[in-house]
């Protein structure tokens, strides 16, 4: 039998799905503290507070609020380096991402890991990986596992525009598809890989056909609107839980800031930026609707960015005041039961 | 004419093997391909294909036999028309190979050849020293050499229109243009690979690693494609090529952005591997890595890409590949180091000598091949000697020069050499833990006053 990989563009805007109350203030109140969290953040390197690199989420926020209102508990999630927003939507608190930042003992990895290294194993987050493309053969590991097991989790792996080209990435398709693997594999396309636009490092530039000879199902998807993104990722995670195998969606989405701290971004025009920030912000989108939909007021809602901004506020001061590791943890868990003078 | 059936070779390693059955029987005819006999070793059993055709004349193994010795006789196949009787005639040939030769006979290869680097230019008397950057005269080497040879190009991720990561490449996208300043997608093993090929093909590639720890993707290339070529050739497919980059600890960037490669590719033959630490030596010899008509890993460091040195200002100022720079000549003790090393080193070595002790330093610049030479030369007249780098201890240049200090300097030592390097950690994140991570000047003094009994 021959498996033709069905492979379909982003879904025109009439027919988008609809979100319930409950939902659309769930991804609003979700979104905005992964945007305050990252403003603090920026603030805070600025501050000298944040060392090393340090990159922000802004901007993506749907991508990873609506695929994980689509996940359940027990599902693992693995990313690159831009990671942050990613541990606070899984629940991780958000004092021990920001004490990690700040090098501190009570960070999520004592200090030791830093803005790109963070774990989980309580919320299944695998990281928080400094090395491009190194997290779609790890998910797809965490996959392999889950069918071995036969548990019913699927991992939700994420990976950029500029990480799709590793070698790797196609390795991890062949043996994800050859072997049914529960997989969904999310490429946040924020149109840039540091400053390589897209048209300058891929010659297909449709990334979610990049699994079309694997016979791996891909489509794009709206990553500004939390309710496309939503629905795609019910649609992928259905198909890899049942056991159909890897699922590519293609998130269209972009980041405000530059790609780190230190970059100027002087490869696209502040005009793009702020067309995107204008007319595409995914915040902004859901607060219109609910608005609209009166499933909120406005004073309700400033109810909500009150409390967002009391939770940013006490992992800042936490991590300000979280002392630095200890020196004896320089040579702590380095192996499993080092032998201990 | 009769063909003996020999007793086949499973593997490479098999001597010998149990015939366990035999599927024919005298008198039978077969053609090459039908399966004739099984035999079994401790690994598999196998079936024994004729390679001939004929009657299986004779049986000289029965089934069941054990231990037969790979190629001995195990049956004897006629031609259609010959008798059985006629086998007898069968003269047994000598059936294993010759033994070898008495170990004393054994063919010996040379030493490895030494390697005698050339001394540094002399500089005109009335040259003029400017002060610049480490990242401009790397930027100012590939500039003059891509001037000065068509075949040379750079490619790597960023290093074109972004002018670099960290900005080595300012400035060669306009002055040299699109076909020579190439922009990669982030696919460091796929484009390490397609440099490699172009120099196979007589191109002069320079592929910059936006950091060495991503080449770590591409390392098979560096070191299966590249760095064995010319041996697997025998002498025909030279890869002159040059793999740079930012090398070792950066700033706060934690375990996987942080790491010190120099041990890694200095133990790989067919390599030729620089760590500079001064802009001079930058400059000298990143032209000389260009020029070379073997696989260069040129390692750079980050934090030194901003520190201004003097260096001469010359049209043609190259340096020796695998020569060592004494930067103060003294007595007492020698301190040998390399790259960011010597920045721990110079700072302790300006301490000891404003304490008394007169100091010999040494920066060896090029890891492969290793100028032994000097250090040596210089250890036996201090007799004492320190090694500093930020690399880890295990396995380390550091390492590697001491146990050679042992071997060939051994009666000339009044105490042990000593190795400061970076601690056996993963780099952690945290200011103060990164800073124990590395090694520093006050480890370095106090080394030195140990092994010159001072403290
Ligand atoms: C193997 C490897 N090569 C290069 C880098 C340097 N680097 C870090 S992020 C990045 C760009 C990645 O872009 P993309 O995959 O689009 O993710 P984004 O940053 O846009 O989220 C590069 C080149 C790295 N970390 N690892
Ligand atoms: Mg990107």
């Amino acid at each position: 039998m021959v498996r033709k990989a069905a492979t379909k563009k982003a879904s025109k805007k009439s027919n988008a799905p609809q979100l319930t109350k409950e939902d659309d203030l769930y991804a609003y109140k979700e979104m905005l503290l992964i945007r305050r969290f990252e403003e603090k953040a920026g603030q805070m390197y600025g501050m000298g507070l944040i060392g090393g690199f340090c990159h922000l989420y802004i901007g993506q926020e749907a991508v990873v609020t609506g695929i994980h209102m689509a996940s359940k508990e027990g599902d693992q999630s693995i990313t690159s380096y831009r990671d942050h927003g990613h541990m606070l939507v899984v629940g991780i608190d958000p004092k021990g991402v920001m004490a990690e930042l700040t090098g501190g003992k009570d960070g999520l990895s004592k200090g030791k890991g830093g803005s790109m290294h963070m774990f989980s194993k309580e919320k299944h987050f695998y990281g928080g990986n400094g090395i491009v493309g190194a997290q779609v053969s790890l998910g797809t590991g965490l996959a392999f596992a889950n069918k071995y097991r036969g548990d019913d989790n699927v991992s939700l792996v994420y990976f950029g525009d500029g990480a799709v080209n590793q070698g790797q990435v196609y390795e991890s398709f062949n043996m994800a598809k050859l072997w049914d693997l529960p997989v969904v594999y999310i490429i946040e396309n924020n149109r840039y890989a540091m400053g390589t636009s897209l048209e300058r490092g891929s010659a297909q530039t449709d990334l979610y056909k990049r699994g079309e000879s694997f016979g791996i199902q891909g489509e794009q998807v709206d990553g500004m609107d939390i309710r496309f993104v939503r629905e795609a990722a019910a649609r992928a995670i259905e198909h890899a839980r049942s056991g159909k195998g890897p699922y590519i969606l293609e998130m269209m989405t972009y980041r405000y800031r530059g790609h780190s701290m230190s970059d100027p971004a002087k490869y696209r025009s502040r005009d793009e930026v702020s067309t995107m920030r204008a007319e595409r912000d995914p915040i902004e989108q859901v607060k219109a609707r609910i608005l609209e939909s009166k499933f909120a007021s406005e004073d309700e809602l400033k109810l909500i960015e009150k409390e967002v901004r009391a939770v940013v506020v006490e992992a800042a001061d936490f991590a300000t005041n979280s002392e630095q590791p200890d020196a004896s943890e320089l040579y702590t868990d380095i192996t499993i039961n080092d032998v201990q003078e | 004419m009769s063909i003996e059936i020999l007793m086949p070779a499973l593997s490479p390693t098999m001597e010998e093997g149990n015939l366990a059955k035999w599927l024919v029987k005298e008198g039978d005819s077969v053609t090459s391909g039908d399966i004739i006999a099984e035999i079994e070793t401790d690994k598999a059993t196998m079936e024994v294909e004729a390679v001939d055709e004929g009657i299986i004349g004779k049986i000289l193994v029965a089934e069941g036999s054990k231990g037969v010795k790979v190629n001995a006789p195990i049956a004897v196949l006629i031609e259609e028309g010959e008798s059985v009787g006629d086998i007898d005639k069968v003269k047994p040939e000598p059936v294993s190979a010759p033994l070898p030769e008495p170990v004393e006979g054994r063919e010996q290869a040379n030493s490895a050849p030494t390697f005698t680097p050339a001394n540094d230019p002399d500089l005109p008397d009335d040259v003029e020293m400017v002060e610049i950057t480490v990242r401009q005269a790397l930027n100012e080497a590939m500039a003059e050499e891509m001037r000065s040879d068509g075949d040379i190009f750079i490619m790597g991720e960023e290093v074109a229109q972004y002018q670099g990561a960290y900005k080595i490449t300012q400035g060669l996208l306009d002055e040299f243009g699109e076909k020579r300043v190439i922009d990669t997608p982030i696919t460091e093993h796929g484009f390490a690979g397609i440099g490699v090929g172009a120099a196979f093909a007589g191109l002069k590639p320079i592929v910059e690693f936006m950091t060495f720890n991503f080449a770590m993707q591409a390392i098979d290339h560096i070191i299966n494609s590249a760095a064995k070529q010319l041996y697997m050739s025998g002498g025909q497919v030279n890869a002159p090529i040059v793999f740079r980059g930012a090398n070792g600890p950066a700033s706060r960037v934690g375990a996987q952005h942080s790491q010190d490669f120099s041990s890694w590719y200095a133990q790989v033959p067919g390599l030729i591997v620089i760590a500079p630490y001064s802009a001079a030596d930058a400059k000298g010899l990143l032209k000389a890595a260009i020029r070379s008509p073997n696989p260069v890993v040129f390692l750079e460091n980050e934090l030194l890409y901003g520190v201004e040195f003097e260096v001469p200002k010359l049209d043609n100022f190259v340096l020796p590949i695998g020569k060592a720079r004494i930067v103060r000549q003294g007595a007492d003790v020698t301190i040998v180091s390399y790259s960011m090393g010597m920045k721990y080193a110079s700072d302790a070595t300006e301490k000891l000598v404003a304490a008394g002790v007169d100091v010999e330093l040494i920066d060896l610049r090029t890891l492969r091949p290793l100028d032994m030479e000097t250090v040596l030369t210089s250890v036996k007249k201090t007799g004492r000697c320190v090694i500093v780098e930020e690399g880890w201890p295990t396995c380390s240049i550091a390492s590697e020069v001491s146990a050679q200090i042992m071997e060939q300097a051994f009666d000339y030592l009044d105490a042990p050499v000593m190795r400061i390097s970076g601690k056996d950690v993963p780099m952690p994140y945290a200011a103060n833990l990164e800073k124990l991570a590395l090694p520093n000047a006050d480890e370095v003094v106090a080394a030195v006053n140990a092994v010159t009994y001072r403290s």
